[in-house]
């Protein structure tokens, strides 16, 4: 059962909203920020040791780390010639006070299935390279986002983070006859990067990147996820309120715009993109 | 062991398997009051998909914590019968009825007047009895109606329905096998008197050229989509004297 989160949207979130929309119009944000401005970036890779892939990304003090397991096991049925990956996500409750102990919710959920669907339709990774013995050994990536530190927007570095410890994952080598290589590892074959930028909405104005403050205080936002050719390959608007159809074009344009400078840094850090 | 062949979806005169063309619609049939105790339902049928849903309240929060001072909770549960899917779908909430529940919730959230009822709870139960593609659209038209016929205040109607793109073209409303060989599929969620966006999702591949013209084309069928829905009001509750 999916339930009304329990913040306050009262008179003082009105306020607020009231102010972010002043300022927007103004071309300002709370923080300083213009309105198509990300927060501060950085992205590490191979963080964790253990990890066969991992990355820390920040957006600002919204702060996500992945860690990438990779095990053996058996291809899906009908997909008997390709590697098989999922994707879990974790709101921590070190990360807000708003974020409680226990198995994933509805937020936690959300998060992980649409960075899955980005990563699947984005065809980021070339999966039938993850095959080892067509309908009996494959490789599996268990993609593990844990929300660190979360002050809005956890959806665009969970996808980066995401990819970045994609691309740089390292699995154990193994022979067509399903052999251990012993000493050698491969690289996950990366096909395409697919990225994400969020957008908030306040009646007729657009802001990225919202931070918590303007994230409780929008009309509502979206998600929007583009491969590195600029195809829409997920989309999830991922709260209540409306979207007026006249706004979708400035909407994709946007995202478009704030995906290719990420994607530009990803880049420099990571190597591809 | 051996891999799924894709079928041709849509063959060299633009007909689809199910011998519709790209922007038609499946056969729909929207009935409202369908479940007697309930306090208010509608059942939706978009060819082989059919969907009910029901809603409880407004009644007193439970646990009353949860209750908000200022106007209602919203709580809804999308779910699906274990026999709705080729495959027996596992008893309990599967991750995707979970998302589903959470985005459905939303779009109902954006036009239900919850301020009229502070620390109460309305329950919204969409239950699909059988998938064919295009379950949450359905859900949430049959759960704007299941509200609308409980008599709570709402905004407006909310009229949902999918686009999809297979072999390269983009359609309305596509069925499950169209959704599972096809390149993309969009459900989309629209408040139609005030043309905006409640619901949206995309899970596939589209240019933007593409996803722009899968929006029109989900206008398109949203209108037919809202036509039906008010038919099946009027029906049910007479003819309004005023065009609205």
């Amino acid at each position: 059962m999916s339930f009304l989160p329990l913040k306050e949207r009262s008179f003082t979130i009105k306020i607020m909203s009231e102010k972010i929309y002043k300022l927007l119009q103004q071309g300002k944000r709370i923080d300083e920020r213009s309105p198509y401005e990300f927060r501060k970036i950085t992205m590490q890779t191979n963080v964790v040791e253990k990890a066969n892939g991992s990355a820390l990304v920040s957006v600002g003090s919204t702060r996500i780390l992945t860690g990438i397991k990779v095990e053996l096991g058996t291809p899906y049925s009908d997909r008997p010639n390709e590697g098989v990956f999922s994707v879990n996500a974790e709101l921590l409750p070190l990360a807000s006070k708003s974020f409680e102990p226990g198995p994933p919710d509805e937020r936690g959920i959300e998060l992980a299935r649409v960075v899955d669907r980005c990563i699947r339709e984005g065809k980021a990774i070339d999966l039938e390279k993850l095959c080892i013995i067509p309908g009996k050994m494959v490789y599996v990536l268990y993609i593990d986002i844990y929300v660190l530190d979360y002050d809005g927007n956890y959806f665009d570095p969970s996808v980066m983070s995401a990819m970045a410890a994609l691309a740089t994952c390292t699995i154990p080598k193994y022979s067509a006859t399903g052999e251990r290589v012993e000493g050698e590892n491969i690289k996950v074959p990366i096909r395409d990067v697919p990225l994400s930028a969020t957008l908030g909405i306040i009646r007729d104005r657009l802001l990225v990147d919202p931070c918590l403050v303007e994230e409780e205080s929008l009309d509502t936002s979206i998600v929007v996820c583009l491969d590195s050719a600029s195809n829409v390959v997920a989309i999830q608007k991922n709260s209540p309120g409306h979207i007026p159809f006249s706004l979708m074009e400035s909407i994709i344009n946007v995202a478009e715009e704030q995906i290719s400078k990420i994607r530009a840094q990803f880049k420099e850090v990571v190597g591809i993109g | 062991m051996t891999q799924v062949i894709k079928p041709k979806l849509i063959d060299e005169n633009g007909i689809r398997l199910d011998g519709r063309g790209p922007t038609d619609l499946r056969p729909l049939r929207i009935e409202v009051s369908v479940l007697e105790k309930s306090d208010g339902s509608a059942y939706v049928e978009l060819g082989k998909t059919k969907v009910y849903a029901a809603v409880y309240g407004p009644k007193e929060a439970h646990p009353k914590h949860l209750a908000i001072p200022d106007r209602a909770i919203l709580n809804c549960r999308y779910h699906m019968t274990s026999f709705s899917t080729d495959e027996r779908k596992i008893l309990g909430m599967t991750r995707r009825e979970i998302e589903l529940s959470k985005v459905i919730r939303e779009a109902l959230e954006s036009v239900v007047f919850l301020e009229e009822f502070p620390r109460s709870a309305i329950d919204v139960f969409v239950e699909v009895v059988q998938a064919d593609g295009g379950t949450r659209t359905a859900g949430l038209t049959a759960a704007s109606l299941a509200l609308a016929d409980a008599g709570i205040p709402m905004r407006e109607l909310i009229a949902a329905v999918a686009v999809g793109k297979v072999d390269g073209t983009i359609i309305l409303d596509p069925s499950d096998i169209e959704d599972k060989y096809g390149e993309a599929d969009m459900p989309i969620g629209v408040a139609p008197e005030s043309n905006t966006i409640v619901l949206l999702q995309l899970n596939g591949k589209m240019t933007k050229d593409e996803f722009r013209r899968g929006l029109e084309l989900a206008r398109v069928g949203i209108q037919k989509i809202y036509q039906a829905q008010r038919e099946a009001l009027r029906r049910k509750y007479g003819a309004s004297t005023t065009e609205v």
